[in-house]
């Protein structure tokens, strides 16, 4: 809706898969030494006005991919939630160029015309204007000057806003037919309370229907500025071009303030369970905590630790206890979701109504288990070599590549955070992830959601 | 600007053809398996795929959803490898594996660091011949396939919608029937069935395995033939043609489900490139699915979404590389106040000026920019470049066909799309299913403090 897309082949064609892995977290990527040379030599610098600009010259391929990534996420919002998403999207429905104006149509169009692929989003930590290129000089040139426009011009048209503002609406009432969205929400809500990240980015109906023009060229105003931004170049053009394409696109914006420091993540102070009744065949559950943040100092022993417990997909002890040994999920997981702040910790899975009780037994046990005894020798070995092995796969496209420098970028990871990366998995010890196990993760304290009809 | 940029893309079209000299080696064993491989050295990794003629659109009645559920058993052992070591293996390795099943393939594939590739092959050759299907494995497997189809069906109204009406607009075309299966045959499956599958398919002569990746082609071919070559190859039977008989009128259904959002989709027969007895004609409903919604300044998002604002969203799907007869579908939501039929009128309109009215060369020149570019952006992606290799080879035409796709869709005319709009987009061949939202009971969270259980 708020994104250019490629045209939408329907999802029915295909029946996917008997794994789910779920790598959501950006972070869990890793490259290989050998390779460190030739895909990942990040070159770092900053353009006049201060923005910070990570690049990787990637020849291969007569492609680039720039992520102009803003310090504007949902964490933001403030009492108006959906204001950084609305804010993202409507960027790219028209703006200034030169003498002109370009519409949402023209923006499109100039997007399309040469075959660019762009879209805006904005996640609880920021938000990211993605732009995909062929290196052609002309056609480069039109995609690159658009962003440009749609970053530093936009003119959020009244008409433009009232169009999406209703979009926006429909999609808010969509997210109460689906049961998943529903327990998502709800699990956010109820782990972080009054911080930020309780916050659905998409907004509610009431704060979408009350926002208004001003406020939204208000939030633009003070978040869109060279503090608060970070380019990422990853392509085929040399260092020379895309310090020029960083000035372009980032250079003539404001200096600006930094973005307030975002206030620290309480832990749950005791146990609770909600239910949301809702007529499915199955429940959603989804349980946790919260988690680590990008710069905790238990980051590699808790990452290693949930690929042993329900990271890795087949193998892991969640899907062994829940699927392999029960039947009783197609999916069943469990994550870290890195953030600026402590992100959550999750346990997930979906079942029919009826096995509802087994199935939270059976996952409490297994964590309960896990956080009393840590994993074994054996296990903590095989998964070293699962992480540190499957390391190329993890950048092996400027697509992968690209998304790392984002990270890297925005969360202030060091630049040689990828070379060392396996270094610091193999470093992880039994003992090392027992203790962070225990300080870290209360079975007795978890949040437990769960959506579907059990009445 | 408009002239300057169009006389551009013509040149950016033969420098981005210069560079895609074909690089596919192909390669047949005596046992009949065929092995493809491309090289791609950008990065010290390798993706291999197993693909079999054989998914949904192969089964008959009673026993659909076979071919995916026989797929799950495929990670549950060997005659030498107990159920779980495959994949115990491949994450050992530092893999990524995972299979998928579509209606006219099932395949299976491992990403991995380019040395361990003879990890693949060994699994992969193992399972293909002796697979051993435990009944107590069975049953639960089959269990979480009726949870997989509680996820992504049962409880999703418009997938309920989309089901039902692939189920009304095919007859005896076996599109007609879910990937997944029904429900009433997941629970009346037995291992047996699996098993006739299983031997009735499995074969190195029904396989192609893809190979894409920093890889040298003789070097694969090597491996592959210590792996698979002492394969025996089975007769397989002739697949009957199932033509649908000629729709004669239009079919409108409604699904009712617990919902929020109405939805409606769509879709009208016509011809996939291998049914086609014209092949530019796929290439026209191709462009013309483009030129309806492929991207944001496409029709619908111009005039249905920004315009009129009579829909949210509305998109088309046509699969050109089908085995069989396909459908050109449409599919969307219609905005706050619109009526589902209000966006049917509006979604009719746009076709008929597509009849009336010859389709403006700024709108060719723009998907004709969009797929050199999508070509160039698949190529980051081996898994991707695999994909489109077995899927074409699987489905009986030539992997070569995704090489030369830039070329023929540069070739539609206006013209042309005029014409295939006019011959196939035709009421008497149009099946509509709308879903009718009913009403999710408004229950407020329930919220309980509580110890561990």
């Amino acid at each position: 809706m708020l994104v250019i897309n490629k045209k939408v082949l329907v999802s029915t064609l295909f029946v996917v898969v008997s794994v789910f892995t779920l790598s959501g977290c950006g972070s869990q990527k890793v490259m290989q030494q050998k390779q460190e040379k030739k895909s990942v030599d990040i070159k770092q610098w900053q353009t006049k006005n201060g923005v910070k600009v990570l690049y990787v010259y990637a020849p291969e391929l007569p492609l680039l991919d720039v992520n102009v990534v803003f310090d504007a996420g949902s964490v933001r919002d403030n009492n108006k939630p959906g204001i950084a998403t609305l804010t993202s999207g409507l960027l790219s429905h028209g703006s200034k160029l030169g003498n002109k104006t370009l519409t949402v149509d023209d923006v499109s169009e100039r997007f399309e015309n040469v075959g660019a692929r762009f879209s805006a989003s904005a996640t609880k930590d920021y938000a990211a204007l993605k732009l995909r290129t062929l290196t052609d000089e002309q056609w480069l040139s039109q995609a690159v000057t658009t962003l440009q426009s749609i970053i530093n011009a936009p003119v959020f048209d009244q008409k433009e806003l009232e169009r999406t503002r209703k979009q926006v609406l429909v999609a808010i009432d969509g997210r109460k037919q689906s049961p998943g969205t529903i327990a998502d929400e709800l699990f956010y809500k109820n782990l972080y309370g009054e911080h930020p990240y309780a916050n659905p980015g998409i907004g509610t109906m009431a704060s979408i229907k009350k926002m208004t023009r001003h406020d939204l060229m208000h939030f633009y105003k003070q978040y869109y500025v060279a503090k608060n931004a970070l380019v990422t170049i990853v392509g085929n053009v040399d260092k020379q071009k895309a310090i020029q394409l960083a000035e372009q696109l980032t250079g003539h914006l404001p200096v600006g303030k930094k973005a307030d420091e975002l206030s620290d993540v309480k832990n749950l102070a005791a146990a609770s369970s909600i239910h949301k009744e809702f007529p499915s065949s199955q429940t959603h559950i989804m349980m946790g905590q919260t988690g680590v943040h990008r710069k905790d100092k238990d980051y590699f022993s808790l990452y290693v630790a949930n690929h042993i417990l329900g990271g890795s997909g087949f193998g892991s002890r969640i899907m062994e206890e829940i699927r392999e040994k029960r039947g009783l999920a197609y999916s069943s997981y469990s994550y870290f979701i890195p953030m600026l702040k402590r992100g959550p910790f999750i346990i997930g899975m979906q079942t029919s109504n009826k096995q509802t009780d087994e199935a939270m037994g059976v996952l409490k046990t297994t964590l309960a288990d896990f956080v009393n005894d840590g994993p074994s020798e054996k296990e903590l070995l095989h998964s070293k070599k699962n992480i540190t092995g499957g390391f190329p796969l993890r950048i092996d496209s400027n697509k992968d590549i690209s998304n790392y420098l984002t990270v890297i970028g925005f969360y202030n990871l060091p630049l040689d955070y990828l070379k060392n990366f396996n270094q610091h998995i193999n470093a992880v010890t039994l003992a090392q992830i027992k203790d962070a196990l225990k300080r870290r993760i209360d079975p007795d304290k978890m949040l437990a959601v769960t959506v579907g009809a059990r009445q | 600007m408009r002239i300057r940029l169009l006389s551009f893309i013509t040149l950016s079209v033969l420098v981005v053809n210069n560079a895609h000299a074909s690089d596919i080696h192909e390669f047949k064993m005596a046992n009949g398996m065929k092995v493809l491989v491309k090289e791609d050295h950008r990065a010290p990794v390798v993706v291999s795929q197993v693909w079999y003629k054989v998914g949904a659109s192969y089964e008959h009645s009673g026993i659909t959803g076979v071919s995916h559920v026989l797929e799950h058993m495929m990670f549950k052992g060997t005659q030498k490898h107990a159920a779980g070591e495959f994949s115990r293996i491949i994450a050992e390795n530092g893999g990524r594996e995972n299979a998928f099943t579509g209606r006219d393939y099932t395949a299976y594939f491992q990403q991995l660091e380019k040395s361990r590739l003879k990890v693949s092959f060994e699994m992969e050759a193992d399972r293909m011949r002796n697979l051993t299907l435990p009944e107590n494995e069975f049953k639960k497997e089959v269990a979480v396939v009726m949870e997989e189809r509680r996820m992504r069906t049962e409880d999703n109204a418009s997938a309920l919608t989309s089901e039902q009406f692939y189920a009304t607009a095919f007859t005896n075309n076996p599109y007609h029937q879910p990937i997944i299966g029904w429900m009433n045959d997941l629970e009346s499956m037995q291992v047996s069935d699996l098993r006739q599958w299983y031997e009735k398919f499995y074969a190195p002569n029904n396989a192609t395995l893809v190979v894409v990746g920093d890889v040298n082609a003789a070097d694969v071919f090597d491996l592959a033939k210590k792996y698979f070559a002492d394969l025996k190859p089975s007769k397989i039977s002739v697949t009957k043609p199932r033509l649908d008989a000629t729709q004669k009128g239009a079919r409108r259904i409604t699904v009712k489900a617990p919902a929020r959002l109405p939805y409606m989709v769509m879709g009208y027969k016509v011809p996939s490139y291998k049914t086609a007895k014209e092949k530019w004609e796929p290439y026209a409903l191709d462009v013309l699915a483009y030129i309806l919604s492929g991207g944001s300044s496409s029709r619908f998002s111009k005039s249905l979404v920004r315009q009129q604002q009579i829909a949210v969203s509305a998109d088309t799907g046509y699969g050109i590389f089908s085995r069989l007869d396909e459908l050109f579908l449409i599919d969307g939501t219609p905005a706050a106040g619109h009526s589902v039929a209000q966006l049917e009128k509006s979604i009719d309109k746009e076709i008929e000026k597509i009849k009336k009215e010859l389709v403006s060369k700024d709108e060719l020149e723009r998907i004709k920019a969009q797929t050199i570019a999508e070509k160039v952006y698949e190529k980051d992606s081996i898994f991707y470049q695999a994909m489109q290799i077995g899927m074409l080879e699987t489905v009986g035409l030539d992997w070569r066909l995704n090489e030369q796709y830039t070329k023929r869709i540069r070739e539609v005319t206006a013209e042309q799309i005029q014409t295939v709009a006019k011959k196939y987009l035709i009421n008497d061949t149009l099946t509509v299913a709308v879903l009718e939202p009913q009403p999710l009971a408004a229950v407020k969270p329930r919220r309980s403090l509580s110890g561990r259980h």
